[in-house]
């Protein structure tokens, strides 16, 4: 059995990915590095108001001095700062009326994503904001969710047309000094996407944005904002990924959502950047902030995230709840293969009084991968009736690989009930032979135990993403034998 | 369409089958019995092709080809079934998907295109109503939280939607109460044709009043020490095991 399991190890290690291509594309790169000048050069690329080059600016200032954190049970390599690329754009032209604009292939490339940029096209439902490296290619959709007052474009666009929306909530929920990278990203951000669903409205379709990085060397920082006013709902899913290259990339993103009086709003993440190659070469570094603030009473921000990508991932996206009876919810999916090292969980802060806060985080660990769940709860002074319910899973496949959890609880109002519950387990031998003699190859049987473990975050995805994520899952982890 | 020819096999340098010699045609079925630890178990579960146990001498063959080198699936694909003594929980897989999923795999592997979702729900009616199961067990998990009687009638519904050639049923009648029995064997019987056979691993005389065989095994230390129809079943009641040990003490 053991010379088995090695065999369909070492073939699920040798699965490709799937989404290593390169688009040939003409790009407007900047010099390699990062001073006061390209900070400013990025903002003038953008076109951009006093303002934002000065908000820009203070962050940059403060972030040269900051240290990169090393808290986080990840084995880091140094990242050198300057011999990043921080703006590489695909050159096309600058005004698009209509989809015959884009470039075709760069349309080629997002359709090869299972992305079709033509309305016609795109599947039943979503609306799709396509970033490639540093700048947003095309929003679908637009007119469309206009009618209802919807605001859905890329960042730099709102910049300019919606200055005081964004200059009310950026940084709200996710200041600039907040930390390492969300300082950085501050400085440097590129583009994104901005959201705004004005009171009353239940946004009809899904929204989404897929970010692609293509340009060698150059780290993508894009940044997202949505604000869900009183009594609005949104679901909005987030794609990403990126071509196989032997050296390593950085993504350091921030996504803030703000939500009112009885808004919510549903965040999915189905997250495949290039994880590296079998010998751990290459791969996305993937330092995220993402934070929601639930600041009306009853408001709701649910999480759910599919991690199967990245060489390092950082991330832990939160919930402020603020708002009495508001409520987070983080639903995670985390899978570590090869030399992956995944270091992800989320944070409720009860600040409101009957707050409520779910969390359920499945980690899967195969190869010589490392999977860490880290979580926060604090319940502050004022928070009465705070509920918490956590529960950390892990699965392990093979003997080489880690998985570890590090809950803390910091509780300050006697009223507060939280609960967590780990496991930990292993993929059992007796299972596997169950589905074998039901006529199912291993690979299949593994793949059926897995998205049946994680089948309760699965679940609360929209339906096309939860059959992706079902598929993701499977070539991910094609037999790997606890 | 199953021979098993001086099948020896052994786990961690112990000697469990020693010499294992049987049979099975078309349209019969085979009682096996035998007191504790005499190897039934192993039997069935190396013929399922679990691999945890060496096969160090002999042959099994199944339709002529060679059962020993296929792995598991292959030889489910092929027609050989195993319902297990203790069948295992899959949580957070449904029945139906798992079903489904199987199914198919059969039918992929014999050239035929994989049923439609509704060609298969009906297929799965039609077998539910046959071996009498509770349509709500097919919509829960894999035999997540259900009874031991329950676990047993879901291999027999298995074994309905799978329709093999030849099933080995491990103790199917451990843990049953006489209600689940009659209802198992029952599902087995209607199972049963002229171009299958059943194996049926055993303990007690009482699951072949129910399922009655053609042939009634005797295993003990890793053989088969006596064949015979199935009054040898009654006299092994009546005389108890001490009666075989006594005849073939090594």
């Amino acid at each position: 059995m053991a010379e088995n399991q090695d065999k369909i190890l070492e073939e699920v290690t040798g699965s490709d990915y799937k989404y290593g291509f390169t688009t040939d594309i003409e790009t407007e790169v900047i010099p390699k590095g990062l001073n006061e000048d390209v900070v400013r050069l990025i903002s003038q690329k953008k076109n951009e108001p006093e303002w934002m080059l000065e908000y820009r600016l203070k962050a940059f200032n403060h972030w040269l001095k900051m240290e990169q954190p090393e808290w986080a049970k990840l084995n880091i390599p140094k990242i050198d700062f300057q011999d990043i690329i921080y703006y590489a754009a695909p050159k096309q032209k600058p005004q698009l009326d209509s989809m015959d604009d884009v470039d075709p292939e760069l349309k080629a490339t997002f359709e090869k994503l299972g992305i079709p940029l033509d309305e016609q096209k795109v599947l039943a439902g979503v609306a799709v904001d396509a970033v490639m490296d540093s700048v947003s290619v095309k929003t679908t959709f637009k007119e469309t969710l206009a009618e209802k007052g919807i605001i859905f474009c890329s960042f730099s666009e709102a910049v300019q047309e919606y200055p005081d929306l964004i200059k009310k909530y950026m940084g709200s929920v996710v200041n600039y000094t907040d930390n390492f990278f969300a300082a950085l990203n501050n400085a440097v951000f590129s583009d994104g996407s901005f959201v705004y669903i004005p009171k009353g409205v239940r946004c009809p379709i899904e929204l989404s944005t897929y970010f692609r990085i293509n340009a060698t060397n150059t780290g993508q920082f894009e940044r997202t904002l949505i604000v869900a006013d009183d009594d609005s709902y949104v679901s909005y899913l987030e794609g990403c990924t990126a071509p196989q290259r032997d050296e390593n990339q950085l993504h350091a993103a921030i996504v803030e959502i703000v939500t009112m009086e009885r808004a919510e709003v549903k965040y999915s993440t189905v997250q495949n950047w290039y994880p590296g190659d079998k010998e751990g070469k290459g791969g996305i570094y993937n330092f995220v902030t993402k934070r929601a603030l639930c600041k009306g009473d009853y408001s709701k921000v649910m999480w759910t995230q599919v991690e199967t990508g990245s060489a390092i991932t950082w991330k832990y996206p939160s919930c402020v709840l603020m708002g009495d009876h508001s409520v987070g919810e983080f639903y995670s999916v985390a899978v570590t293969n090869n030399y992956q090292q995944a270091d992800t969980g989320t944070k409720m802060i009860h600040l409101g009084k009957n707050t409520r806060s779910l969390i359920v985080s499945k980690g899967v660990s195969a190869g010589k991968s490392q999977n860490s769940y880290r979580g926060l709860v604090r319940v502050n002074k004022k928070a009465e009736n705070a509920r918490n319910f956590s529960q950390c899973d892990s699965l392990l496949m093979g003997d080489q690989c880690g998985a570890h959890t590090f809950p803390y609880l910091e509780i300050n109002n006697n009223t507060a009930k939280v609960e967590h519950e780990a496991t930990t387990s292993k993929i059992g031998e007796d299972q596997i032979f169950y589905c074998n003699t039901r006529g199912l190859s291993t690979e299949d049987a593994v793949g059926l135990i897995v998205n049946g473990y994680v089948k309760e975050v699965i679940n609360q995805l929209p339906m096309e993403f939860a059959v992706e994520a079902q598929k993701l899952l499977q070539i991910s982890l094609e037999g790997s034998v606890g | 369409m199953l021979e098993v020819k001086n099948l020896h096999a052994k786990i961690d340098d112990k000697e469990i089958l020693r010499g294992i010699n049987l049979t099975v045609k078309p349209g019969e079925v085979h009682a096996i019995m035998g007191p504790n630890g005499s190897g039934k178990s192993t039997l069935s579960s190396v013929l399922a092709g679990s691999e945890v146990f060496d096969v160090s001498e002999g042959s099994a063959t199944f339709y002529g080809k060679n059962l020993l080198d296929m792995p598991a699936e292959d030889r489910a694909r092929e027609g050989l079934f195993y319902s297990f003594q203790y069948p295992v929980e899959i949580p957070g897989v449904s029945m139906v998907n798992f079903m489904r999923t199987a199914v198919n795999e059969h039918r992929k592997y014999n050239g035929e295109k994989p049923y439609t979702a509704s060609e298969f729900l009906k297929l799965m009616r039609e077998k539910k109503k046959l071996v009498e199961i509770d349509s709500n067990l097919t919509n829960r998990s894999v035999n997540e939280g259900f009874s031991g009687g329950e676990k047993k009638k879901n291999e027999i519904f298995q074994m309905a939607m799978l329709q093999p050639k030849v099933s080995i049923l491990d103790e199917t009648d451990s843990g049953l109460d006489i209600d689940a029995l009659r209802i198992v064997a029952n599902g087995v019987n209607k199972l049963k044709s002229e171009n299958n056979a059943t194996v049926v691993i055993t303990h007690y005389q009482r699951l072949l009043d129910y399922i009655v065989p053609d042939f009634v095994h005797v295993l003990y230390k890793g053989r088969i020490v006596m064949s015979a129809g199935k009054e040898l079943a009654l006299e092994l009641e009546e005389k108890g095991y001490d009666w075989i040990k006594k005849q073939f003490e090594d």
